[in-house]
């Protein structure tokens, strides 16, 4: 082919961890004009009660959709972070229950976290087990013990101060929101200036060509996987602290929604794609359309449709636009 | 039926670039004709034109006697033309039998497969072809990639195609499979079939076509019969230069020992492998596929594990378990499957300048984003890599340049030694002589190189000694005062100089 260097860049995943530019101005524009149309349609929707409310809600799915976002860089999959979701919550309100301080419980969750991610990493790179099945195994027995640890039955009478976690409010946003970004901000960080963000993606593209680039994949597996579940497990914590209990049956699908929040972010399960920024977005505009459905009282049926087809709207696009630019 | 294919006036252009302008091309029935030009001469995008993959902006095209306007793959393969491309694309989980049937196994009614009917006649064929090592009912990622490649080029023959493209097809192969695939092309000639055939290899076109076009920049330069032409007004119509001084290279006197490898050992690969490299030589490693080359220079880079042996970097001994520590003790690593091995395609061709970079230049882990681009400019203004900018995607980049871009990469990481193997495989004649440009400087710097290629006008050219493998074993270490084509070819199949 003639010169092609000089063709336009493909879309999206030209550049290490840039953000699409077109695919996150285009998000963009629909987070304006749902926002805009929910404004004009619905006289609760502005309300600051109930856009405090939607923050809060998208706070957990965007969390956990970050860490997911990382493992789907890297071409893997993490179908194990809702069972880490339940599993958060109820150890750690076993634990204040107990009588444990929460400033030691919550620490501790957390490394439990990032522990059954780790888990997750061996299973994948030492013995191979791709990451479908790999975090479908966890994720069943994490789901197991949940039950166990809890008797199925929600934990509650938890302190006062866990509760207020949550429902805190700082300078009159949702300390849950301000979480979410804090977390962003670490992640971009992480993908757009340092060696592991670089390593995802170089892994995303190829192991091998990451291996003989003198790459270590153990370690950056686990991380990757690590983070994930860490991201998750820090969601469940966030979780249980809104509702004040440990709900055993908490998280789940709530995979299903971190993947859908990146793919519809420019992620691409073929690895070496998506961005922060693009993931944030995807994860706002699915709880935005559930929340102005319920509050133009729209059938939650109907909204499950209306999402599902958002998702392969959003990746049919990205998919025809990728081939037309291949086709020339 | 005169022609075949009559393609006349073919222009298409990409966004910012005229990749055929005015494009003739005829194909008539028993003839093998050649198509060369240097890369980015827009052989790939007329066969890609040809064969309805892309779109023509302009020109008409004839298929056997009629016009064809809105052209597809489908609609090429039932014309019964059929291409056979670089990359072999064939179900790898699948057997031979299956790939060469796929989608239309025989049945015995009912719709039942007959396997014993479509392995029978897979495996006749392939008798025919000369192919009777390949077992029809082998899957086919257990074959060698020679062999795979083989099976590609048997398949269209086996779905009886009367237009064949072949693009590229040697360069996997060793010379004795090169051998079958001249005699397969002799019989779809004989038979009154049209052959495209694009290659590198020059001699191939002298030795197995009889009329050659020569594209250049998107333009068509000249159509002739290769008896009234030579290997040198080729390479003078394909890019303005003549291929005397292509191999001809500074040497530069060889320094200390960089490298000292003793014994080197890794059953079943290869087996007591020994030999030295200087400071600024460049050290051949010649041997057919699957020879074991590769593996010894995994073995080297601590790819691939080692089972004894010494190895010796100036004078200390060295043991690595992955290639990390290889490239932090100033190994580069050049492998000959660039698209799996050595760059990441979809990323930018600044993260694949400093792919093997990062640890040094990421204090904390933090990367100096600044050094970054630094490096990525360097290399690029040093190389002349043609990119329009370092943060395009390097996939789309030409083959030349994104091996460029490899090189770079092991300079990036400041490379001693380099090992590379096969490095200008599908590189077109003009990247060829700027990446041999480079090595000259590298030597001159004091930079060793382990050059493994199967293509002999090369390593001769290049090498100041070659050491020969057969199935693993070390055959013996030519001096350049030594060098001959035929006794490196007996080495290199076993037999005694």
């Amino acid at each position: 082919m003639a010169n092609i260097m000089e063709t336009k860049p493909r879309q999206g995943i030209a550049v290490l961890g840039k953000y699409n530019i077109g695919t996150s101005a285009t998000l963009l524009a629909i987070v304006v004009v749902l926002f805009v149309f929910l404004s004009l349609t619905s006289a609760v929707f502005p309300t600051p009660g109930n856009l405090s409310n939607l923050l809060r809600q998208t706070s957990i799915n965007g969390i956990i959709a970050l860490g997911m976002l990382m493992v789907i860089i890297t071409a893997g999959i993490d179908l194990s972070v809702g069972a880490v979701v339940a599993i958060a919550g109820i150890v750690n309100a076993l634990m204040l229950q107990a009588g444990v301080s929460m400033w030691v419980s919550i620490p501790l969750t957390l490394v439990i976290g990032a522990a059954i991610g780790v888990f997750n990493g061996i299973l994948i790179h030492e013995v191979s087990i791709t990451p479908f099945i790999a975090t479908l195994g966890t994720l069943t027995i994490v789901r197991g013990l949940v039950m166990i640890m809890s008797g199925a039955r929600m934990v509650a009478n938890l302190p006062k101060e866990f509760g207020q976690i949550a429902s805190g409010d700082i300078f009159g946003i949702p300390s849950m929101f301000i979480i979410w970004m804090a977390l962003f901000l670490v992640t971009v960080f992480l993908l757009n200036y340092t060696q592991l963000g670089r390593n995802f993606f170089i892994i995303g593209s190829s192991k091998e060509v990451a291996r003989l680039s003198g790459i270590r994949l153990r370690i950056n597996m686990y991380t990757v996987y690590g983070l994930s579940s860490l991201y998750a497990a820090l969601a469940g914590i966030l979780l249980s602290s809104r509702l004040s209990m440990g709900v055993p049956t908490a998280g789940i699908s709530y995979e299903l929604d971190a993947i859908a929040a990146v793919v519809i972010g420019g992620g691409s399960l073929f690895g070496a794609a998506g961005s922060a920024i693009g993931a944030v977005l995807g994860a706002i505009i699915m709880q935005t359309i559930r929340n102005g459905g319920n509050l133009l009282g729209i059938d939650p049926f109907a909204l499950q449709v209306i999402i599902g087809a958002l998702i392969l709207i959003a990746v049919g696009i990205d998919q025809f636009r990728m081939r037309r630019a291949e086709k020339g | 039926m005169a022609e075949l294919i009559a393609a006349r006036g073919i222009s298409k252009a990409f966004p910012g670039v005229r990749a055929l302008d005015q494009v003739d091309f005829v194909l008539r029935p028993g003839e093998v004709h050649a198509l060369v030009g240097e890369n980015g001469a827009g052989k790939s995008t007329l066969i890609k034109i040809l064969m309805g993959v892309y779109r023509r902006d302009a020109g008409t095209l004839s298929i056997k006697g009629r016009d064809v306007h809105d052209f597809s793959p489908q609609a090429a393969q039932a014309c019964g033309m059929a291409a056979v491309y670089q990359d072999i694309s064939l179900a790898r989980s699948l057997t031979v039998g299956e790939n060469f049937f796929l989608g239309h196994m025989p049945t015995t009614g009912w719709g039942i497969v007959d396997w014993a009917k479509a392995y029978e006649q897979c495996g006749r064929l392939l008798g025919e072809l000369g192919l009777d090592d390949i077992d029809p009912r082998a899957t086919l990622s257990s074959l060698s990639v020679a062999k795979q490649e083989m099976v590609a080029i048997a398949k269209p023959v086996f779905e009886n195609a009367d237009i064949l493209v072949f693009d590229e097809p040697t360069a996997l192969l060793a010379s004795e499979e090169t051998e079958i695939l001249f005699s397969i092309i002799r019989r779809l000639r004989d038979e009154g079939k049209g052959i495209v055939y694009i290659s590198h290899r020059l001699e191939e076109i002298f030795a197995i076509c009889d009329s050659v076009t020569v594209l250049k920049d998107g333009r068509h330069v000249r159509t002739m019969p290769v008896s009234d032409t030579n290997p040198d007004e080729l390479v003078r119509l394909m890019v303005g230069r003549s291929m005397e001084d292509m191999y001809t290279i500074r040497r530069s006197p060889p320094g200390e020992v960089a490298l000292k490898v003793e014994g080197l050992t890794r059953e079943p690969r290869f087996r007591d492998i020994g030999f030295d490299v200087h400071h600024g030589e460049i050290f051949g490693l010649f041997g057919l596929v699957g020879s074991g080359r590769t593996e010894i220079m995994r073995a080297i880079f601590g790819a691939d594990p080692v089972e004894r042996g010494e190895i010796r970097l100036d004078g200390r001994p060295v043991r690595f378990t992955h290639p990390s520590q290889a490239i932090a003790a100033g190994i580069g690593f050049m492998s000959e499957d660039r698209k799996n091995q050595s760059i990441a395609l979809p990323l930018s061709v600044r993260t694949n300048i400093n792919l093997a970079n990062y640890p040094a230049i990421s204090p904390f882990g933090v990367v100096n984003r600044t050094a970054e681009r630094e490096a990525a400019r360097t290399y690029i203004d040093r190389l002349a890599i043609k990119t329009p900018s370092d943060a395009v995607a390097i996939r789309n980049l030409s083959g030349g340049n994104q091996q460029k871009v490899v090189l770079g990469k092991n300079l990036a990481s400041k490379s001693r030694i380099l090992v590379c193997d096969e490095p200008t495989i599908g590189v077109d004649v003009g990247a060829k002589s700027e990446i041999y440009k480079i090595f000259e400087k590298l030597t001159e710097e004091g930079v060793a190189i382990l050059l493994v290629s199967s293509y002999l006008p090369e390593i001769m050219g290049l090498a100041d000694r070659i050491l020969v493998i057969y199935e693993g074993r070390q055959m013996g270490i030519v001096e350049r005062s030594a060098f001959d084509e035929e006794r490196l070819v007996r080495l290199a199949s076993g037999l005694q100089a």
